[in-house]
This record gives structure tokens, sequence and C-alpha cells, in this order.
């Protein structure tokens, strides 16, 4: 798993990249943190070179969206969710907990 | 059948999945379900790392692959504490991010994706834990 974030005016685009486990959400849902230690609550979290997520990725996506609609402050968005993902998290029935975007100038735009 | 001991550590959980991919590859399933059967697998070893050897660290998992007619049986041993997936209670699906529940949420995938998800608990041999699913 690969995480790169960009800051832009109104939110912070966060692209996770490979693979999210077990082993390696601990790692997602810290950036997701640093993000709001930072005093960002506007995330995009862009998925479109994401291989694989478990529900221990979904957790992490559900911890943060807590923590960002909190005090109505913000949101977290998800960006390009490829179709075994998105199949995934709806099984799940996290779609509805979260907007999804087809590209990140869009998600971007969104806030 | 191929079966293989992994520790009991989040770390193998990708040689675990690629274990279950490789046998459901040779097994003529689609990608598609592949990637059901290495996500209820993956639910399925986390869950025995995280309950069954909770605390204990040097713990191994016994997997094995086997097809049988045009099912694949993926079966999981661990001789740590009893953890029955049929036991935990479905997560609310429909309740507001407030009260969504995190946990219960990989057993309950592994009920979707498998056709049959049973479980065995001995004291003397341990957990054995057995999915099944046919390929489509």
């Amino acid at each position: 798993m690969e995480i790169t974030i960009q800051e832009f005016k109104h939110c912070d685009l966060i692209k996770v990249k490979g693979r999210v486990d077990s082993s390696t959400a601990p790692d997602f849902s810290k950036a997701l943190e640093k993000a709001n230690d930072n005093g960002h609550y506007k995330l995009a979290v862009d998925m479109s070179e994401l291989e694989y997520m478990s529900s221990a990725g979904f957790r992490a996506l559900l911890g943060s969206q807590r923590n960002c609609k909190r005090y109505n402050r913000g949101e977290l968005v998800l960006v390009s969710v490829p179709e075994r993902i998105r199949e995934a998290l709806e099984l799940a029935g996290f779609t509805e907990l979260f907007k999804t975007f087809d590209d990140s100038i869009a998600a971007v735009g969104s806030f | 059948m191929s079966n293989i001991t992994f520790p009991a550590k989040f770390d193998l959980l990708d040689e675990i999945r690629e274990f279950v991919a490789k046998a459901a590859r040779e097994g003529g399933f689609s990608e598609k379900a592949i990637y059901s059967l290495q996500l209820a697998a993956d639910e399925a070893a986390s869950n025995i790392i995280e309950h069954a050897y909770e605390g204990i660290s040097n713990a191994n998992i016994d997997i094995s692959c086997d097809m049988q007619g045009e099912t694949l049986v993926i079966t999981m041993r661990d001789t740590g504490k009893p953890f029955d997936p049929s036991k935990v209670k479905q997560p609310n699906l429909k309740a507001d991010l407030s009260d969504r529940q995190i946990g219960g949420l990989g057993v309950y995938l592994m009920r979707k994706l498998m056709d049959e998800v049973s479980y065995v608990s001995n004291s003397k041999t341990g957990n054995l834990l057995t999915m099944t699913k046919r390929r489509g």
C-alpha cells in the first residue's frame, strides 16, 4: 500500500494505491487521522489504483467519515472506486455512507 | 488438494490470498469470483489472527484448498480460542453513520461471498472453518 496526499484549497486528495487489508489498514487509518489532526475534514480518497480492500479498510473509511462529518465540518468522499471494491462496499452496505465521484477533479470541485 | 501452513500474522495475508487465488484459478473460477474468494479467505484468516489467536504471537493457520467437482472447499484450522463465525451477530447495514457497528462485517462478508460457511471447535484438534463456493 502506498499513500500520497495532495492538499487543495478546499480539500485533501488522498490517493491510496495497492492493497489495504488488516496488515496495511492501520497505516491507512493513520493517514486519514493525520489529515484531521491538521484541521482538514474535507477528504477525497482516490481509489483509482487500489487493487484490493478488505473490511479492515472499510472500517478505516467508516471511522474517518464519522470524524469528518462531526459538527458538520466536512465529509469523506470516494473517487474512482474499482468495480470489485465497489461491489464489496455495496455488499457491506457502505455505498450509501459515502458520496462517490468518477474522477478526482469532480470530487475536489464538489467541496 | 493443496495445503499449507502460514504463521498467523497479518503480514502473511497477501500470501494467503495468493494461495487461494491460485487454487481458484486452477479450478476454473472467473477473476470476479477469485476476488470474492480472496476476500472471504482474508476475512476468515484476519478473524483467526485477531480473535482466536488474540494475544498469541507464534501461532499457525493450516489452510487447504480442494476442488470437489465444481466446488472449491477452503478449510482453515487453528489451535486458538474458539471463534465461531456463525455466532457473530449480523451487522445492521441500514444503520446511520453514527450507529454503524464496526465489528461483524468480516463474517458477514464471508457468508455473503461464499455458498457455505461452517465451523467446528474441538478442544483436542482446535478449530476448523470450512467454506465452500461453487463455480458459477
